[in-house]
């Protein structure tokens, strides 16, 4: 297994405000790294700081090359596909709009979102913001594997939404990941257990623990210690 | 009721020379958050430039008008490329600087201008058929105020099928909603930014040659003069809705027409006290989304 995201020393602010403090961190370039940790912790400041959504400085490297440098758009058309959280559809426009937008080859991977979500065929005209909260993180998810991606980075895809939906996400992550390798923000440890192979915890803007998905998650005092909860 | 009819159909026209003014600067605020201040001189520029190329071709002919307006959008577009990637491009998400810098160009253009042209209005030659009158439920309607219509109706048009039917608009349209998921996208979203103020630098520019119609003449304080009204129909349908700018665009011309004939010349005071209501009971205006 090689890094093919490797980040060091990340920092990052919004509104002069320092959210990422000083974040290193590898992802697999194969399946699931989960990163973790409380509420507020700087998990969706770190997605958004490696893609330059945000204000940041420190080294953030893709198959070797450096991206800290270079625009949001950039570092996406190199292959990496980004699902925020909650949602971010474009709500006025329809589910297919939000589709045509997001594709970015000739050749999309239409076959594969339609067999992972056969019902936004059927919703491709309604518009995105009249959809319910999981239809919305369908077409969020949908947007990102419309394309031949190299990484995935998906914030809290299960956020909000219903045990059966939860369990539909995680199948399409699950299948996801099989293709893509994922850095996967996400509260519900369940989910983790069940797809993810690495984790990364951060606490206060740091990474606090680093590891095995299954060995943190199995260590009821470490999990305790660093989520405040129970595995 | 042949007065009322009158004011009623003046007010539309006016209401579409205010159109063709806010409907640029209401995209530009709605895709870039840019308030641009410099909007009133690609105006002027487009009127000045537009009249002396189409008085060369034909003087107060159909042909020289038309080449007037042409003339008039496309350096309305280029002057307000120009002032994108020259200047705007620097300033993403820097909104004080944006607008010092966009009011020292509207102020150094109209200084410009103002050497070149002077600063007293041309009175410019009208097409003989724009000069007559014709008549409708007893009102003699002037019938410049039909070509403005009609031109205003085709620009909103033309922009929405744009904003519809292509990638671009598609671009624009999410944007207007959403500019960083935009880019997150892959979407190189600075090209959408130099297309919509291509765009709203030709409606003015456009507008600018009508204004000279409206007005019989053409000056480079023109710009600066529409500008104020078209900040207030833009604030009042809403920042960044083309459609809320079309509404508000005739409803405030509209009521200042009603209110200079039958309220003694107040029809300026009335549209700021119209402005005054839609921030107080609407803060995001008619058609504007909730900040």
């Amino acid at each position: 297994m090689s890094a093919l995201l490797h980040v060091e020393g990340l920092r990052a602010r919004v509104g002069g405000q320092q959210v990422v403090e000083d974040v290193s961190l590898d992802v697999a370039d194969t399946g699931v790294t989960a990163l973790l940790g409380r509420n507020g912790v700087g998990k969706s400041s770190t997605i958004k700081a490696i893609l330059g959504i945000i204000e940041r400085d420190g080294t953030v490297e893709f198959d070797g090359r450096p991206i800290d440098r270079l625009r949001t758009d950039r570092i996406v058309r190199q292959g990496v596909a980004y699902v925020p959280e909650d949602r971010e559809v474009f709500a006025s426009l329809t589910v297919e709009e939000n589709l045509t937008l997001a594709t970015r080859q000739a050749a999309p991977n239409r076959g594969l979102v339609d067999e992972l979500f056969p019902e936004l065929r059927e919703r491709a005209r309604q518009r995105a913001g009249t959809l319910s909260g999981g239809q919305q993180q369908m077409v969020s998810l949908a947007r990102a594997l419309l394309n031949d991606n190299r990484l995935l980075l998906v914030d809290e895809p299960t956020k909000g939404l219903s045990p059966r939906l939860v369990g539909e996400v995680t199948r399409v992550l699950r299948t996801a990941a099989e293709q893509t390798p994922m850095l996967l923000v996400e509260q519900n440890l369940q989910v983790v257990r069940e797809i993810a192979q690495d984790v990364v915890v951060l606490s206060g803007g740091r990474v606090v623990h680093r590891g095995a998905a299954l060995e943190f998650l199995d260590d009821q005092d470490l999990v305790h210690r660093h989520l405040g909860v129970a595995a | 009721m042949s007065t009322l009819v009158l004011l009623l159909i003046t007010g539309v026209g006016l209401g579409a020379l205010y159109f063709l003014v806010a409907s640029g600067l209401s995209l530009i605020y709605g895709l870039m958050h840019v308030l641009n201040f410099a909007h009133g001189a690609f105006l002027s520029l487009g009127g000045l430039l537009g009249w002396e190329v189409g008085r060369r071709v034909g003087d107060g002919t159909w042909g020289g008008l038309l080449v007037s307006m042409l003339v008039g959008m496309l350096v309305g577009a280029l002057f307000a490329i120009v002032t994108e990637l020259v200047f705007i491009r620097r300033l993403y998400n820097r909104h004080i600087e944006q607008v010092l810098v966009t009011v020292g160009i509207g102020l150094a253009a109209v200084a410009l201008f103002e050497g070149i042209w002077g600063s007293d209005p041309i009175i410019t030659t009208k097409v003989p058929w724009l000069r007559q009158t014709t008549e409708v439920v007893g009102a003699r309607v002037p019938n410049h105020i039909w070509l403005l219509i009609g031109v205003a109706v085709v620009v909103l048009l033309a922009i929405v099928l744009f904003l519809r039917f292509t990638r671009f608009g598609l671009v624009i349209r999410a944007g207007v909603e959403n500019r960083t998921m935009v880019t997150a996208l892959g979407i190189d979203v600075r090209t959408a930014f130099t297309i919509v103020f291509a765009i709203g630098g030709a409606a003015a520019g456009l507008g600018g040659v009508l204004a000279s119609v409206y007005y019989g003449n053409v000056s480079a304080h023109q710009g600066t003069s529409l500008l104020i009204y078209a900040f207030i129909v833009t604030v009042i349908g809403g920042l960044g809705s083309l459609t809320g700018a079309a509404i508000a665009s005739v409803l405030i011309a509209v009521l200042q027409q009603l209110a200079n004939f039958y309220l003694g010349g107040t029809g300026d005071l009335i549209i700021v006290l119209a402005l005054a209501a839609v921030l107080l009971v609407r803060p995001s205006g008619l058609l504007g989304r909730a900040a």
